[in-house]
């Protein structure tokens, strides 16, 4: 029998942490890309785009993160193609970051007085110039603290990419508690490590949150 | 080579789906109560307890709130037992899930009851009410009205989020659609109708937590 001292056990979750992280910005990343995407099609005057964007988030947004994944898993391989954990999480959580992601910024650009579309269609600005010159700037502003705190639930999101093995922390944790026996230990440090990834984007939406709302 | 979906496989095992779907159904009703009455008391004492109360709920929600479901759910079911407290798999989904739930819901009151004015609760001290009824009638009542839909789009976060506790073998709606797909192999059938029995469940508890809330508090 190997024993496991405490700074083994650590220094490996510490070295899946690294995938956890890479994960957690795949899909932030792609997913904040997916969103905006989504964001033009919802707010554009093509009906048809607009209710396609509303199905969209329904699902994703209606339906465990879970089930997303085992879909995307094993979904794409009816068509034949191999796919990896690796890139089923990515894909998964990608289109979840997306769809939250793109309604949390229609609040921000809807929370953007009407007139100030009617000024810039005033001035002869064409929609996307609306949307480049006037509107974003200001929702941007606003959308910072949801968006950083959003990041939060992705980080726990990539948790369930554990589920179809993929090696990140929660994985990496199952895997050493299976070879020590010390569920007590391992469960209580991969819980720390998510903590000290997810508190500070926490606590850094909370202070952006309230320096917006103070300088109104 | 076209792969053709074959949902008929699935008909034999509409009994497994059909225990599933109740089964979530269940945990999620039973931990929403008891997830809201943590966040609740965990509201009040972080409000109107003495300072270290208050600390030890603040710790307690972000510890949670920053800390993945799956993981709380892995530590209540594998790490407790270690530290004599023994749970079955029924136990420890519901025990997370309020744990869970609990710690979102206390931030969520909590917000609710800092908005009602200072001058509101002078105004019951004045009439005379004890301090159950202040809390009861002057505090809770309107900071349950102001965050219902915050506190209703949480709850279906959670039910959602309760599909993983399929992996500590509680039998959930996604442990029949494991259990289907492992006996049929028509894993993506198995796992399209599971995930839009989730959407139409949650489509409905959106519905029900609305009239809810028209009916707990009329005229909101």
């Amino acid at each position: 029998m190997v024993d496991f001292s405490l700074w083994v056990i650590i220094s490996n979750l510490l070295l899946a942490t690294r995938w956890t992280i890479a994960l957690s910005l795949v899909a932030f990343v792609c997913g904040g890309a997916v969103g905006l995407l989504l964001l033009f099609m919802r707010m554009s005057g093509l009906r048809a785009l607009r209710r396609l964007v509303v199905l969209y988030v329904e699902f994703f947004q209606g339906t465990p993160l879970l089930m997303q994944l085992f879909m995307l898993f094993f979904g794409v391989a009816l068509f034949g193609v191999e796919i990896s954990p690796w890139m089923a999480a990515s894909l998964a959580l990608t289109f979840w970051t997306s769809a939250f992601l793109t309604e949390i910024w229609r609040g921000c650009v809807e929370s953007v007085p009407k007139g100030q579309w009617e000024a810039g269609a005033s001035v002869a600005l064409s929609y996307v110039e609306q949307m480049r010159y006037v509107i974003l700037p200001q929702a941007l502003r606003i959308a910072v603290p949801p968006t950083v705190g959003f990041s939060v639930q992705v980080i726990k999101g990539t948790a369930l990419a554990s589920i179809i093995g993929f090696v990140e922390l929660t994985r990496a944790g199952t895997m050493i508690n299976n070879a020590t026996f010390r569920p007590f230990l391992v469960y209580s440090i991969v819980g720390l490590i998510y903590f000290a990834l997810c508190y500070p984007l926490s606590l850094l939406a909370k202070s952006l949150e309230r320096r917006l709302n103070a300088s109104r | 080579m076209i792969y053709k979906l074959q949902f008929a496989d699935l008909l034999p095992y509409w009994d497994v789906l059909v225990r599933g779907f109740v089964f979530t159904i269940a945990l999620t009703f039973v931990s929403t109560l008891s997830g809201v009455m943590v966040g609740t008391l965990g509201a009040s004492a972080r409000t109107f307890g003495p300072r270290w109360l208050s600390a030890l709920v603040s710790a307690y929600v972000e510890l949670m709130r920053n800390t993945p479901f799956l993981v709380q759910l892995f530590f209540v079911y594998f790490g407790l037992p270690a530290a004599g407290v023994k749970l079955t798999e029924t136990q420890a989904a519901f025990l997370a899930m309020t744990i869970n739930l609990g710690a979102y819901s206390t931030e969520i009151i909590r917000a609710g009851i800092e908005a009602t004015p200072r001058g509101v609760i002078e105004a019951g001290i004045s009439l005379a009410m004890t301090r159950l009824q202040l809390l009861r009638y002057v505090i809770l009542k309107p900071a349950f009205q102001k965050v219902w839909p915050a506190l209703a789009s949480q709850i279906i976060i959670v039910m959602l989020g309760s599909s993983v506790v399929s992996q500590i073998s509680a039998e959930d709606l996604t442990y029949a659609a494991n259990f289907i797909q492992s006996r049929n192999f028509r894993a993506f059938e198995s796992y399209f109708v599971v995930a839009f029995a989730y959407l139409m469940l949650a489509i409905l508890a959106r519905a029900i937590l609305r009239a809810l809330g028209h009916r707990l508090f009329p005229k909101a």
